[in-house]
């Protein structure tokens, strides 16, 4: 039976904590409805810190400096943006290794507001070196990345949300898998944006490419792949988080790159990560659109800021008295 | 002058030291000569004592002693801080043998020393985790929330030695010691200058409960 990512997540953990003697559980709070049973069984492995996020991040890091594997977990906004000096220092610096674990993304948690929301969370963890980035897209990709992360070395996030594609892919961590070949423009679809992704390219004669593992980024992949010199970047995060890997790939070749994701407004809006897929134009409608603008001879292309204020709008948004969103909403 | 200040000498070369340099001196000299199961032969050893020194700064002393200890050679000393150094203003553990912890940004220490603690058990191995941590230092919330986890899970193999050189802003007297008690630390104060009153302080482990030192210096001018 097909389980949520985060469920997954919990099971795998679990798996590898009564398998391995050297890796560790460490949580704060988050998820510790499914980590009772474990914790119970090995309380010195299993740790939860309480609501402390910048301990527990340290503690990961302290149990890794004396040789143990830890598994580090908490939502993504509260892991990488709370705590990010932490993972800079405790991990990178240390140079120690580990597997960080967020949970909730960009919009798994809409009803909660921008503090429960990380769009910034694949951004800021890549100024960091040589860290492995991975947002698995289905359940099945959750767990054969977790354990590849966690059965090897150096430091892992793993980016664990609801949003999921129909179809798995096998792990394969700095390359893309080809999902469909055309003669056209090249769509880098990363994470659970696949569904969408093949939906708005239907009819459509380009190559669309896979990677649930975004860093390392299959550079020589994009190189092969690349039919005309168009690229159509699709990631669940920041939009342009991964526009200055495509531009070093593609360094000595002329070419036009559009860039798609999570835009920088603050959208002040609750609702359902549907909703928030939508405003943000990830879905395959929006998509389409951008596609057809960027594609089209003659046609042009909102930029992401102004698209996002059209999208509101569009939505029948009401106006708001707060003068940040009145700001948004004046075009 | 002695050993460890003609080996701080290369560094500054400066008979008088800054308080910041010499506020840990006595402290990690007698953990390094009387109290830590460490030398250059076992820095590899899973069951060597671990020193975290978590105040990176002013870390002249803590050179100082492990380069007497024989961690690294003497040499290293008279170019500290500059590009070709192993040695900077805040130490590095992937560049110093014998460092436990890249330190220099404040409040990350005994957090990391918590955890070492955590993986240590978690692996049977009973050596101790000394932390030093500066009385300023503590002003960081991220010292809280280890103090307080530690005590929880009562993490006797960890130790806190606190500076206290009364260089926090809105000190509150006898606040340092206090806090440690509050959430069940096993607390003890005693002059930082005082090698044997250091030495059984520091020695001491408390059983089923995590302990701290306060080490109290000259007030910083």
């Amino acid at each position: 039976m097909t389980v949520s990512s985060r469920v997954q997540f919990a099971r795998t953990a679990t798996d590898l904590v009564e398998t391995d003697l050297s890796v560790a559980l460490v949580y704060a709070e988050i998820s510790g409805q499914f980590f009772g049973e474990v914790e119970r069984r090995h309380p010195d492995r299993v740790v939860n810190v309480g609501i402390r996020e910048q301990l527990l991040v340290n503690v990961g890091a302290g149990m890794a400096l004396t040789g143990m594997r830890p598994i580090v977990h908490t939502f993504a906004s509260f892991l990488v943006e709370r705590a990010f000096e932490q993972v800079k220092l405790g991990f990178g610096h240390q140079d120690v290794g580990g597997v960080l674990v967020g949970s909730g993304g960009s919009f798994d948690i809409a009803g909660g507001g921008r503090t429960h929301q990380a769009p910034g969370d694949v951004a800021l963890l890549d100024t960091l070196p040589g860290v492995s980035i991975h947002a698995p897209g289905t359940a099945q990709e959750v767990d054969a990345v977790l354990r590849r992360s966690v059965g090897g070395s150096g430091l892992h996030y793993v980016r664990v949300v609801e949003q999921t594609n129909a179809q798995s892919f096998p792990h394969a961590p700095g390359r893309f898998h080809v999902v469909r070949r055309g003669a056209g423009a090249t769509v880098i679809a990363l994470g659970p944006v696949l569904d969408e992704v093949l939906s708005a390219t239907e009819g459509r004669d380009v190559t669309v490419l896979y990677a649930s593992t975004v860093r390392p980024f299959d550079r020589r992949g994009l190189r092969e792949a690349l039919g005309s010199p168009e690229v159509v970047l699709v990631e669940p995060w920041l939009a342009g988080t991964s526009a200055h890997v495509v531009a070093d790939a593609l360094r000595d070749v002329p070419h036009r790159l559009l860039a798609l994701g999570v835009g920088r407004t603050e959208l002040r809006r609750y609702g359902t990560a549907a909703d928030h897929v939508r405003a943000h134009g990830l879905d395959a409608t929006g998509l389409r659109r951008s596609l057809d603008g960027f594609l089209t001879p003659g046609h042009t292309t909102l930029d992401p800021g102004r698209r996002l204020a059209c999208d509101l709008a569009a939505t029948g948004a009401r106006r708001c008295r707060c003068s940040s969103v009145g700001r948004a909403f004046a075009l | 002058m002695n050993e460890i200040e003609r080996l701080m000498t290369l560094m500054t070369g400066d008979e008088k030291h800054s308080a910041a340099a010499t506020s840990t001196l006595d402290v990690i000299r007698v953990l390094y000569e009387r109290v830590l199961d460490v030398s250059p032969e076992t820095v590899g050893d899973d069951r060597r004592d671990r020193f975290l020194l978590s105040k990176g700064h002013g870390p002249m002393a803590y050179y100082a002693v492990l380069c007497s200890r024989g961690f690294f050679p003497e040499e290293w000393l008279s170019g500290w801080a500059s590009y070709d150094s192993p040695l900077g203003y805040h130490p590095d553990r992937n560049l110093v043998p014998g460092v436990e912890i890249a330190s220099g940004s404040l409040g990350h220490g005994l957090p990391l020393a918590v955890g070492t603690a955590l993986g240590l058990r978690a692996q049977g191995i009973g050596a101790r985790v000394v932390v030093l941590v500066g009385d300023a230092e503590l002003d960081e919330g991220s010292n809280h929330e280890a103090i307080e986890l530690a005590a929880a899970l009562g993490l006797d193999a960890l130790t806190v030695v606190a500076v206290d050189n009364r260089s926090s802003s809105y000190a509150v007297p006898g606040r340092l010691e206090q806090r440690f008690v509050t959430e069940g630390w096993h607390a003890v104060s005693v002059d930082g200058r005082d090698h044997d009153l250091l030495e059984k302080a520091l020695s001491h482990r408390e059983i089923g409960r995590p302990n701290v030192v306060v080490a109290v210096v000259e007030e910083k001018r």
